[in-house]
């Protein structure tokens, strides 16, 4: 297989090398249970406390502020299930319609036990209805679970706004950091939010390790119940290997992210601008002006998604899809569709996420490779034929 | 990543007769853009012979919709009308060397173009007839469509049906729907029962299952009528009963041995044998 041009990296990132690295003694000859009474297993606490201070430095938290979890989904239903149990007698829940399946499908797990959700709407632009929102609010409400940045466009919500208005009123505020953590400056100093999700793999860390900060003062109430690990938070031995991993990608990230991010953009806007000027009938899904640098989610009309990742999989060239089609599901993305996408644009469109390991010249040959796709596509299509051919005459 | 056959990844890659025929004698068409896929099929038909002589296809839909739709192209050329009929959307599926169960409402898509187109040709109603119940609103998938995949392929759960039909892969509001006409149909022609495995018993459990079978179900039977029974021995597979009560001097007596030798056989096994006591 020749080696891919990988821009894919909202689904996953590649572990970096020296992610890699720092791992490896830890998977090797420090095999101990940082819990154990005896040096061998002892030591790994220190290991584990510089990475939580690499971790909360990266969002600007207080290390006994990260709690160590399984995955971003994890921390997700943690997050919600602790407020529940902390307000027993609250039945009521915000989201959004655009919510990652890890806070989306669970509060329609949480509807069928009987709490009342609100799934805020957003507009054609991917972006909240801040008007909805606040009418949403009542003094039933347990906690509020908004994303920081959107997985699909990669639109960024207003969290601020949200976060000063429900500290105001005093209701539990929740986002899901897991797309904007490294590839955002992001503090919650500034930030008023009482509990934020991240995810390792997304960031150059390996799958399998996640963080839930919670904010000194906030209560909370652990989702895995045993042991006494991450002072009797989260329960489990800790996988100690993936969290000095993600220490060093948190390490890594903080120390690029501003010189990353103008790159990054730079390359995606590139790509953006160059496939939209090349492939007719093709537009970008979502705000582009408040947007993760990495992200550009476009829908070309009348061919269907999975048809497009499979031909540019011949090349070598890794993205995604919210077409139906890929999931096994069958119907398209809850969120395109929550924006109003048209349904000739629903189920043609393609994510591409850059990482900082992209090359302009991987850039330059998706834009070369593109257009002849969609055209040989849109050739078999028995739709869009004369608005092409109005195009023609033109 | 679905697994695709090689068959398909090159029909994918390499479609065969794509485009549209001029002037066709029959026009197919099936799906939306709004459901994801959709498929317009058109043929050349030779008047005399009735034979397909040319098809080509226009797609719009995932690799196995395209591929699906192109090896229906290549299957019906030269085929006449009456053996294209006969195409099921599972041979479709086999010369493609099989699709992924998720894909194969891509077959059926392809089987359904061509009625359509066969339908068109012979100036017959359209294979939807308006006003039809519509079962699954979110794909606009009729009933008399359901019932037809359903018996076709021999559809037995709500799953399979979605994976054919899509029909209840959207909001789900219509899978009770889908799970009554599965019961209907199934019911009208049920699956042979298996028949019961013949267990290996000890004799211990054995003779506590006979003991069983005699407390509860045969004595109540024959206490109703004011008989009864007792279980004298039990050697082997030689059950040795007594009968009591009004039995005794019934003339019935025998029937009444053989309905118990029946139900123990049915029961525990089929070699059991069952004599009445010498008094």
């Amino acid at each position: 297989m020749i080696s891919p041009i990988y821009l894919d990296n909202n689904a996953t990132s590649a572990v970096a090398p020296e992610v890699l690295e720092a791992m490896l003694p830890y998977l090797k000859e420090f095999y101990g249970n940082a819990s154990s009474m005896h040096t061998f297993g002892g030591q790994l606490g220190a290991a584990i406390r510089k990475a939580r201070e690499s971790v909360a430095a990266i969002i600007g938290a207080e290390p006994a502020e990260i709690i160590f979890t399984s995955c971003g989904t994890e921390s997700d239903n943690t997050a919600i299930m602790s407020a529940i149990e902390i307000n027993p007698q609250k039945k009521h829940i915000i989201t959004t319609r655009v919510e990652h399946p890890a806070v989306y499908n669970f509060c329609k797990h949480l509807a069928r036990k009987g709490f009342r959700i609100t799934f805020l709407p957003v507009d054609n632009a991917g972006r909240l209805s801040m008007d909805a929102f606040y009418k949403a609010l009542d003094d039933d409400t347990a906690i509020v679970s908004i994303m920081y940045a959107n997985n699909e466009t990669g639109v960024i919500f207003p969290v601020e706004e949200i976060g000063a208005a429900l500290k105001e009123r005093g209701i539990l505020f929740h986002t899901d950091a897991v797309q904007a953590v490294g590839k955002v400056p992001l503090n919650v100093k500034k930030l008023p939010v009482d509990m934020l999700s991240m995810s390792g793999h997304k960031l150059h860390a390996p799958k399998g390790i996640g963080v839930l900060y919670v904010r000194k003062g906030t209560r909370f109430y652990p989702y895995i119940i045993g042991g006494h690990q991450e002072n009797g938070r989260r329960a489990g031995t800790e996988n100690v290997a993936s969290i000095i991993g993600l220490g060093k990608a948190c390490e890594l990230a903080a120390d690029s992210i501003e010189t990353e991010n103008s790159c990054l953009s730079k390359l995606r806007d590139k790509l953006e601008k160059a496939l939209l000027a090349n492939c007719p009938d093709a537009r970008v899904n979502g705000d582009r002006e408040h947007r993760l640098p990495n992200t550009t989610n476009i829908s070309f009309e009348y061919v269907e998604g999975e048809a497009i990742l499979l031909r540019l999989n011949e090349f070598g060239i890794c993205a995604s899809s919210g077409s139906a089609c890929t999931s096994g599901a069958l119907e398209p993305s809850h969120v395109l569709h929550a924006m109003g996408v048209p349904f000739t644009a629903l189920h043609g469109s393609v994510r591409f996420s850059l990482s900082r390991y992209n090359k302009e010249s991987e850039i330059d040959r998706v834009i070369e490779t593109m257009p002849s796709i969609i055209k040989e596509l849109r050739l078999l299509s028995p739709y869009g034929r004369e608005r092409m051919a109005a195009k023609v005459c033109k | 990543m679905w697994e695709y056959t090689k068959k398909v990844r090159d029909l994918f890659l390499n479609p065969r007769n794509v485009g549209e025929i001029e002037n066709p004698d029959a026009v197919g068409e099936v799906g939306s853009i709004i459901c994801g896929d959709a498929l317009k099929l058109t043929l050349k038909i030779d008047k005399d012979t009735g034979r397909i002589i040319d098809a080509k296809f226009q797609t719009f839909g995932c690799a196995s919709a395209i591929a699906s739709s192109s090896a229906l192209t290549e299957m019906v050329k030269g085929m006449t009308l009456d053996k294209a009929l006969q195409l099921s959307n599972k041979d479709i599926a086999d010369f493609l060397g099989g699709l992924p169960e998720q894909k194969m409402h891509c077959s059926v898509m392809g089987k359904e173009a061509l009625e359509a187109a066969i339908a068109d040709f012979r100036g017959e109603a359209p294979v939807t007839e308006p006003g039809e119940r519509v079962v699954c609103k979110c794909f606009e998938v009729t009933e008399e469509k359901l019932r037809k995949v359903i018996m076709e392929n021999h559809l037995t759960t709500v799953e399979q049906v979605t994976n054919y039909t899509k029909a209840g892969g959207g909001c789900g509001t219509c899978i009770p729907d889908i799970e009554a006409i599965l019961r209907e149909i199934w019911a009208l022609k049920p699956l042979p029962v298996k028949p019961k495995k013949p267990r290996k018993l000890t004799n211990l459990q054995r003779i506590a299952l006979i003991q069983d079978i005699i407390q509860r179900d045969i004595r109540p039977a024959l206490q109703a009528d004011n008989g009864d029974i007792e279980l004298i021995d039990v050697e082997g597979s030689r059950v040795i009963v007594a009968l009591r009560a009004m039995c005794i001097g019934c003339r019935m007596g025998g029937v009444t041995i053989k309905g118990i030798e029946e139900k123990l056989r049915e029961l525990v096994g089929d070699d059991i044998v069952v004599e009445a006591a010498a008094e």
